[in-house]
C-alpha cells in the first residue's frame, strides 16, 4: 500500500467513527439539497440543461488546442500577458518573477483551486511575500493552516465556536457568537488587505476563446475586489477551462450557481478581458494569465475518462457521496475532493499512489446523477480500479478466482459444501472480527446473515415432493 | 521569460486529441423535444432554463420577484422627479455623510441634489476616500429578468471599484434596460461595445456568504444593501 493509501485509511477510519462530525456535515448538507431541489425545480428541463452544457464542454475539451489559441490570442490582443506553464513548478516560477518585477510585497488571494493544487500559497510565503487568503472560508482555514476541506465549502467541518476559537487567537478579536459578527470581523481585517495589497491573484471558472475573457463566479466579492484594486493582477487558469463561446456562459453560469450552492444565480459573475484600458480609471495596469497544463493533457489522452475534464469544479458530486459524507473532506488527502477528486487525481499525480480513492465508492452513480455536466464519474472509478489492476495486478486475485470457478463448475462439491456451510455458521459468528478471525478485515465491519435452516435447492426439492 | 511550454502543450492537445472521444451527453438529447413541440426542433441552450416571459410587464414582475428572494430592494419610481427624491430619502434613512458615483444621465440630478460630497470614479480618484464613502450610485448595462442580475461594464457603473466597494449600491435603470435572460445581456454588450469590455460583471443581490455553517449572512466582502430605482419607461 502507498503511503498515501495508509494515511487515507487511517484518517478515513477515523472520522467515519465522528458521529459530531457526521452530523455537522448532515446538517450543513441537508439545506443545500432543499435550496437545489427548489431551483432545480425552476429549469423548464433540468435534464435538457445538463445535455447542453455538457455538449459546450465536450466541443471545448475535444478542440482544445484551437479554442485555448484564440482565447490567449484575444486576450494578449489587449494588453494581458499570457503563460503557458506545462506544470506547478512553471507556473510558480513564473508568478514569482512577477511579483519580484513589480516589486510586489502583499499578495490578496482569491479562491482558486488550481492554485491550491500548484501550492502556490506556500510557495510565494516561502519567497517573502505575504498572501492572505480573501474567500471567508479559505481564510478561516488559513488561519487554522489546513486545506480547505471541500471545494466550494472549505471551511463546512467548523463549527462557529471553533471560529470563534481561531479568530480570538489569531487576529485578537473579541469573542463573537454569531455567523454575522464573525463574518463582520473577517470583512473588517480584509478590507485594509485590499487597499493594501499590491498583487491580486485569481482563479478563473470559463475562459471564453469567444472574447478573450475569463469568467470568475463568486458569492462574497472578495473576488472583485481581489482583481480590481491592485495595481498587479494574475489569473491561474487550467487549460480545460475554456468554453467557446460566451453565450455558453449563459447557461454554465445558472447550472453552475444551482448545482454549487442551490442558488438561481451566484451574486457576482464576473468577465475580465484585460488590464485598465486607455480612459479608465481603475483595475490593475498589469494582467497575466497563466494557463496550466500539469497532467491534464494525459487525462486528455484518455479518451474513455476525457471527459473528466468537463468539470465545473461545482462540488454537486461531493455533496450527494456517501463516501465524501462519512470520511469528510480532508481525508482524501487531496486538492480536489469527493468523486471528482478520486477520478482525476490518479491522472494528475499517479495511479498507484492514488488508486484507493477509486477503491473507496459504493459505485452507487449519485454523482453522475448530480453532475450538471454529466461527467461518468462513478464509471472512471470503475476504470480507473481496472487500469490499476491491468498495471500492478494483484497476485493472489487471479488463483482465488480460479478456485472459485473451478468449485461452482462441481455440483457435486458445491451440495456438500453447503450443509458443512450451515453447520459451521455458528463458530463463524463467534469468531467473527475477533482477532484470531482469518478473514477479520472483511468481517469485522460486516455483518453476517443467520444461515436459514434450509438452502434453495433443498426448498425445491421439498416443494415439488408435496405436489 | 521566455519558455517553449506554449507549443509543448499544444503539441501534447494535439497528439491526445488524436483519438476520438465518445459523445455521450448525446444519449438523451436524441427523441426529446421541448414540451409541446416536436422533437426535431433544435431549442437554443437557453431554453431549457427556467421560462422567462416575453412581456415587459412579465419580466419586470419575474425581475421583482427574484429581487425579493435575493433581498435586493427594488423602488419603482415614475419619473426623474421620483428618482431625485427616492435616492434623498435613501441617503436620509441611511444617514449617507458621502457618496461615490460617476456621471450618467439617469443619475446626475439626483446625486447633486443630494448635496453630499461625491467621489466621481470615471476621473482619477483615491480608494480610500472611496472606502469611506456609505454608498455607490452607479448605472448599468442591463437588468436580467431570469436571475434578477444587473449587469455592470467599467463604461456604465463608474470603472471596477465603484459597485463593490461602498456598504451600499444603489444601481439607477431605467425600465426598458429589462432583458431576459443571460444570453440577451451577452447581445446588449455586443450593441453596445466594439470589443468586449475589459471588465463586466452580473451583481446578483447584495455580497453573501454562507461559509460559517452555511447560515447566510449579508455583506461579506461587497455591498450589504442593494438597492434598484428603476424608472418607469
Amino acid at each position: 500500500m502507498s503511503t498515501e493509501s495508509v494515511q487515507f485509511h487511517h484518517d478515513a477510519d477515523r472520522l467515519t467513527h465522528d458521529l459530531r462530525h457526521r452530523a455537522l456535515i448532515q446538517k450543513a448538507l441537508g439545506g443545500y439539497y432543499l435550496k437545489r431541489d427548489e431551483q432545480k425545480a425552476k429549469y423548464t428541463d433540468w435534464q435538457q440543461a445538463r445535455a447542453s452544457a455538457a455538449a459546450a464542454k465536450y466541443e471545448a475539451v475535444n478542440h482544445l488546442d484551437e479554442y485555448l489559441v484564440e482565447f490567449a490570442d484575444k486576450l494578449a490582443a489587449r494588453g494581458t500577458k499570457v503563460f503557458w506553464a506545462a506544470d506547478g513548478a512553471e507556473a510558480v516560477e513564473y508568478i514569482a518573477s512577477v511579483a519580484r518585477g513589480a516589486d510586489v510585497k502583499r499578495i490578496i488571494k482569491s479562491k482558486t483551486m488550481t492554485g491550491e493544487e500548484i501550492h502556490l500559497p506556500q510557495a510565494l510565503e516561502k519567497a517573502g511575500l505575504e498572501v492572505v487568503e480573501s474567500d471567508l472560508g479559505e481564510f478561516i482555514v488559513q488561519l487554522r493552516d489546513e486545506p480547505p476541506y471541500h471545494i466550494v465549502f472549505p471551511s463546512m467541518h467548523l463549527t462557529r465556536g471553533e471560529i470563534d476559537d481561531t479568530f480570538q487567537k489569531k487576529l485578537g478579536s473579541a469573542h463573537a457568537n454569531t455567523p454575522e459578527e464573525l463574518t463582520m470581523i473577517a470583512r473588517g481585517v480584509m478590507r485594509q488587505k485590499y487597499c493594501a495589497a499590491d498583487m491580486g491573484i485569481c482563479g478563473a471558472n470559463f475562459a471564453v476563446a469567444e472574447t478573450g475573457q475569463i469568467s470568475i463566479t463568486e458569492n462574497e466579492g472578495n473576488a472583485r475586489l481581489s482583481t480590481s484594486l491592485p495595481r498587479v493582477l494574475v489569473s491561474i487558469v487550467g487549460i480545460e477551462k475554456v468554453v467557446p463561446k460566451l453565450d455558453d456562459l449563459a447557461v454554465l453560469l445558472p447550472m453552475l450557481a444551482t448545482a454549487g450552492a442551490g442558488q438561481n444565480m451566484t451574486c457576482y459573475n464576473t468577465l475580465l478581458g484585460g488590464p485598465r484600458q486607455p480612459g479608465e480609471t481603475d483595475g490593475p495596469t498589469e494582467f497575466h494569465v497563466v494557463l496550466l497544463d500539469n497532467r491534464r493533457t494525459s487525462l486528455l489522452a484518455d479518451p474513455e475518462q476525457r471527459d473528466a475534464l468537463h468539470c465545473i469544479r461545482c462540488g454537486a458530486c461531493l455533496n450527494v457521496c456517501p463516501i465524501f459524507k462519512n470520511i469528510g473532506g480532508h481525508s482524501y488527502g487531496t486538492t480536489y475532493q469527493g468523486p471528482i477528486g478520486s477520478v482525476i487525481t490518479p491522472h494528475l499525480r499517479g495511479l498507484q499512489s492514488w488508486k484507493h480513492l477509486s477503491f473507496s465508492s459504493s459505485l452507487c452513480g449519485a454523482c453522475h446523477e448530480a453532475c450538471p455536466v454529466k461527467i461518468d464519474l462513478h464509471h472512471h472509478l470503475l476504470q480507473n480500479r481496472r487500469n490499476a489492476i491491468a498495471e500492478k495486478p494483484v497476485w493472489w486475485e487471479k488463483p482465488i478466482f480460479a478456485g472459485f470457478a473451478w468449485f461452482m463448475r462441481h455440483p457435486a462439491l458445491y451440495r456438500l459444501a453447503a450443509p458443512m456451510l450451515r453447520l459451521g455458521a455458528p463458530v463463524l459468528h463467534a469468531i467473527r472480527g475477533k482477532s484470531f478471525d482469518p478473514v477479520r478485515m472483511w468481517t469485522g465491519t460486516r455483518d453476517l446473515p443467520p444461515a436459514p435452516p434450509r438452502s434453495f435447492k433443498e426448498y425445491w426439492r421439498d416443494r415439488n415432493a408435496k405436489r | 521569460m521566455p519558455n517553449d511550454s506554449r507549443e509543448k502543450i499544444l503539441r501534447r492537445i494535439r497528439e491526445a486529441l488524436s483519438v476520438k472521444a465518445p459523445a455521450r451527453h448525446l444519449v438523451h438529447t436524441e427523441n426529446r423535444g421541448h414540451p409541446g413541440e416536436t422533437g426535431s426542433t433544435i431549442v437554443p441552450a437557453t431554453g431549457w432554463l427556467p421560462p422567462v416571459p416575453d412581456s415587459p410587464i412579465g419580466l419586470l414582475a419575474l425581475f421583482e420577484k427574484n429581487s425579493l428572494d435575493l433581498k435586493t430592494d427594488v423602488r419603482r419610481c415614475t419619473d426623474a422627479a421620483a428618482v431625485v427624491s427616492e435616492l434623498a430619502a435613501l441617503a436620509l434613512e441611511n444617514r449617507w455623510q458621502s457618496v461615490g458615483s460617476h456621471h450618467f444621465a439617469l443619475g446626475n440630478e439626483a446625486v447633486s441634489a443630494l448635496g453630499l460630497p461625491v467621489v466621481f470614479t470615471d476621473q482619477p480618484y483615491e480608494t480610500a476616500a472611496l472606502e469611506r464613502c456609505d454608498a455607490g450610485v452607479s448605472g448599468c448595462e442591463c437588468l436580467v429578468a431570469q436571475t434578477g442580475g444587473i449587469l455592470v461594464t467599467s463604461a456604465s457603473a463608474g470603472g471596477r471599484v465603484l459597485s463593490v466597494l461602498p456598504p451600499h449600491h444603489v444601481v439607477i435603470a431605467s425600465a426598458c434596460q429589462m432583458v431576459g435572460d443571460l444570453s440577451d445581456a451577452f447581445d446588449v454588450l455586443r450593441k453596445t461595445h466594439e470589443s468586449p469590455p475589459s471588465f463586466a460583471s452580473f451583481i446578483t443581490g447584495p455580497s453573501r456568504t454562507g461559509d460559517i455553517e452555511r447560515i447566510l449572512v449579508l455583506g461579506a466582502h461587497g455591498p450589504k444593501k442593494l438597492t434598484v430605482l428603476l424608472v418607469q419607461a
